[in-house]
C-alpha cells in the first residue's frame, strides 16, 4: 500500500521486445480447451486482426493477454513482462475493450470515467474527461446515468474508458458491435489514430472487411487453434481464391 | 495520501454513490432488521419476566443477543450486495485489470460496507430501544465503541467471503455458512460486551471483551487484506 503516484507511472518497456509473445499457450474451461498450442509473436506497433467464428477463442486470447484470465498451459509475455509473475506491469500498458465492459449503471458517464481515472491513478480534470466524452459523441450524455444508455452509447463509453490510460497495447473485442453508422466511423477514426501513434492493436471482430482494412496482419482462429497467421494481403488473396473455387 | 489509499477511497466512493442511488442493500437491510426485531418482540412478549431477578423483562435480558443476531444477518445482505454490483456488468474483471495493489479494492469495499452497516445500526438501535424498552441514551458511548469494533470485524471477514463466493451459484447460502463460524469470537464478544454495557458490569469484564473485539479486528483485517489478491483472481 505504499506505491506513490510516481511509482504507479509506467516504467519503460524493455526496448526491442515483441509487444506480445506466447509459447504453447493453452486455456481449458472444465473439459473443453478454448485455446491450444498458440505460438505468437506480435511486434510493437503492428495492427492485427483476430478473426474466427463464435467460440473459436478470440475473446479468451484477449482476456489472457490483458491478464484477466490465467493460461492453463504455456507462457505469455507482453512487452517482455511475463504474465504469470509481472501482471501489474502488463496492466499498466494494456487497454481492453471487452464484450462485458466494467461500467456502473447507477453512475453517470462522467462518474464512470472519473472512477476509472482514479483507479488508473491518473490526475484528470472533469474538463478533460468531458473532452474525452465529446470525442466519442457523448458530450450531451455526460451527466446521464449509464442505465439509461442504449447499447451503442454504452459501447462508445466503453471505448472512451479503455483508452483513458493511453495504453501501448490496445485489445478490442468486437468494437463495432451495436454501433450505428456514426459509431462505426468513430471506431475507424480511433483505429486510424492508434495506428498513427504507433500503438499495437489487436482487433477481434466478425467484421472481416473492417479487420482487413485496418490491420497489417491476420490471425484466424478455429476451435482454439491458429488456422492462419500472415499478412492481410495473403489472407485476402487466399479468401478470394477459396471463394472463386467455391463459386 | 498514498496512491493506493486514493484508489481505496475511489472504490468506497463509487460503492456508496451507487448504493445511495439504488438503495438496493440498505432498504433490504433496514426492513429485514426491523422485521426480525419486531418478530422477536412479538414472539417473546413484551412483559415476560427475565430469568435473572432484577434484569427486567425477558426481552431486555436477551436484547444483546437478539440485536447482534439481527445486525449480523442484515449485514450479510450488505456484504453480498457489494460484489453483486460488480457482476451486473464486467465490474469484477474491471477491478482485476486496474494496475496497482489489489488491497485497495478490498479496503474500498470494506470502507463502504462498514459505512452502510453503521448507518443501518443508527436506525436499528433506537428502534430496538423503543421496542424492548432499553435505556440506550445513557449508555450510548459504550454501545458506540462496541458497535464500531464489532461492525469492523464483521465487515472485514464479510467483505472477504463475499468476494470469495461472488461467482458461485449458491453464494447466498454459502456466504453465511462460511462466514459465521469464523466470526464466532466477534459475535460472542459483541453480545457479551453489549450485555455488560446495557445491564451493568459489576465484575469489570467489559474491557476484556472489548480487547477481544479489537484483537479479532486486527487479525481479520490483516489476514483478509493479505489474502484478498488471491481471492479476486479468476
Amino acid at each position: 500500500m505504499s506505491s506513490s503516484p510516481a511509482e504507479l507511472r509506467r516504467a519503460p518497456a524493455p526496448s526491442g521486445v515483441a509487444a506480445v509473445e506466447t509459447t504453447g499457450l493453452g486455456k481449458r474451461f472444465g473439459r473443453t480447451w478454448a485455446l491450444r498450442g498458440i505460438d505468437l509473436e506480435i511486434p510493437a506497433g503492428e495492427a492485427v486482426a483476430l478473426l474466427g467464428p463464435n467460440g473459436s477463442g478470440k475473446s479468451t486470447l484477449l482476456r489472457i493477454l490483458a491478464t484477466a484470465a490465467r493460461p492453463t498451459l504455456g507462457d505469455v509475455r507482453v512487452f517482455g513482462f511475463p504474465s504469470r509473475t509481472d501482471g501489474d506491469a502488463i496492466r499498466r500498458r494494456v487497454g481492453l475493450l471487452s464484450d462485458r465492459p466494467p461500467l456502473y449503471d447507477e453512475l453517470t458517464a462522467l462518474e464512470n470515467l472519473r472512477f476509472a481515472g482514479a483507479m488508473y491513478a491518473l490526475t484528470v480534470s472533469d474538463e478533460a474527461l468531458r473532452a474525452v466524452l465529446a470525442r466519442v459523441g457523448l458530450a450531451q450524455a455526460a451527466e446521464a446515468r449509464v442505465r439509461t444508455f442504449s447499447q451503442g452509447m454504452t459501447q462508445r463509453l466503453s471505448l472512451a474508458r479503455a483508452m483513458l490510460q493511453g495504453p501501448d497495447l490496445v485489445l478490442l473485442d468486437e468494437p463495432y458491435n451495436a454501433l450505428d453508422a456514426a459509431g462505426l466511423r468513430l471506431v475507424d477514426e480511433f483505429l486510424a489514430g492508434l495506428k498513427a501513434a504507433g500503438r499495437t492493436v489487436i482487433l477481434a471482430t466478425h467484421h472481416i472487411a473492417k479487420g482487413l482494412a485496418w490491420c497489417d496482419r491476420v490471425i484466424a482462429l478455429g476451435a482454439g487453434r491458429i488456422g492462419f497467421d500472415g499478412p492481410t494481403a495473403r489472407f485476402a488473396a487466399q479468401a478470394s481464391d477459396a471463394a472463386g473455387a467455391w463459386a | 495520501m498514498p496512491a493506493e489509499w486514493r484508489r481505496a477511497w475511489a472504490v468506497a466512493g463509487k460503492d456508496l454513490l451507487t448504493e445511495r442511488r439504488a438503495k438496493a442493500a440498505f432498504n433490504a437491510m433496514a426492513f429485514f432488521a426491523g422485521l426480525v426485531l419486531l418478530t422477536f418482540g412479538v414472539a417473546l412478549g413484551p412483559d415476560a419476566p427475565a430469568g435473572d431477578a432484577g434484569r427486567g423483562t425477558l426481552l431486555q435480558e436477551l436484547a444483546p443477543g437478539l440485536l447482534w443476531v439481527t445486525i449480523l444477518f442484515a449485514g450479510v445482505l450488505a456484504v453480498d450486495r457489494s460484489f453483486q454490483v460488480e457482476l451486473e456488468r464486467g465490474g469484477m474483471e474491471g477491478l482485476r485489470l486496474y494496475p496497482g495493489d489489489r488491497k485497495a479494492v478490498y479496503l474500498g469495499k470494506l470502507i463502504a460496507n462498514v459505512s452502510v452497516m453503521l448507518l443501518m445500526e443508527v436506525l436499528v438501535l433506537p428502534f430496538a430501544g423503543v421496542l424492548y424498552s432499553l435505556d440506550l441514551w445513557t449508555r450510548l458511548p459504550g454501545l458506540a465503541v462496541v458497535a464500531a469494533l464489532a461492525t469492523l470485524g464483521f465487515a472485514a471477514m464479510g467483505t472477504f467471503y463475499a468476494a470469495l463466493t461472488a461467482n458461485l451459484r449458491a453464494r447466498q447460502v454459502l456466504l453465511p455458512l462460511l462466514m459465521f463460524p469464523v466470526l464466532i469470537p466477534v459475535i460472542l464478544a459483541a453480545v457479551k460486551a453489549t450485555g455488560l454495557v446495557l445491564h451493568g458490569d459489576p465484575m469489570d469484564e467489559l474491557a476484556s471483551w472489548v480487547k477481544l473485539l479489537g484483537a479479532a479486528d486486527v487479525l481479520f483485517l490483516t489476514v483478509c487484506t493479505l489474502a484478498f489478491e488471491y481471492v479476486i483472481e479468476e
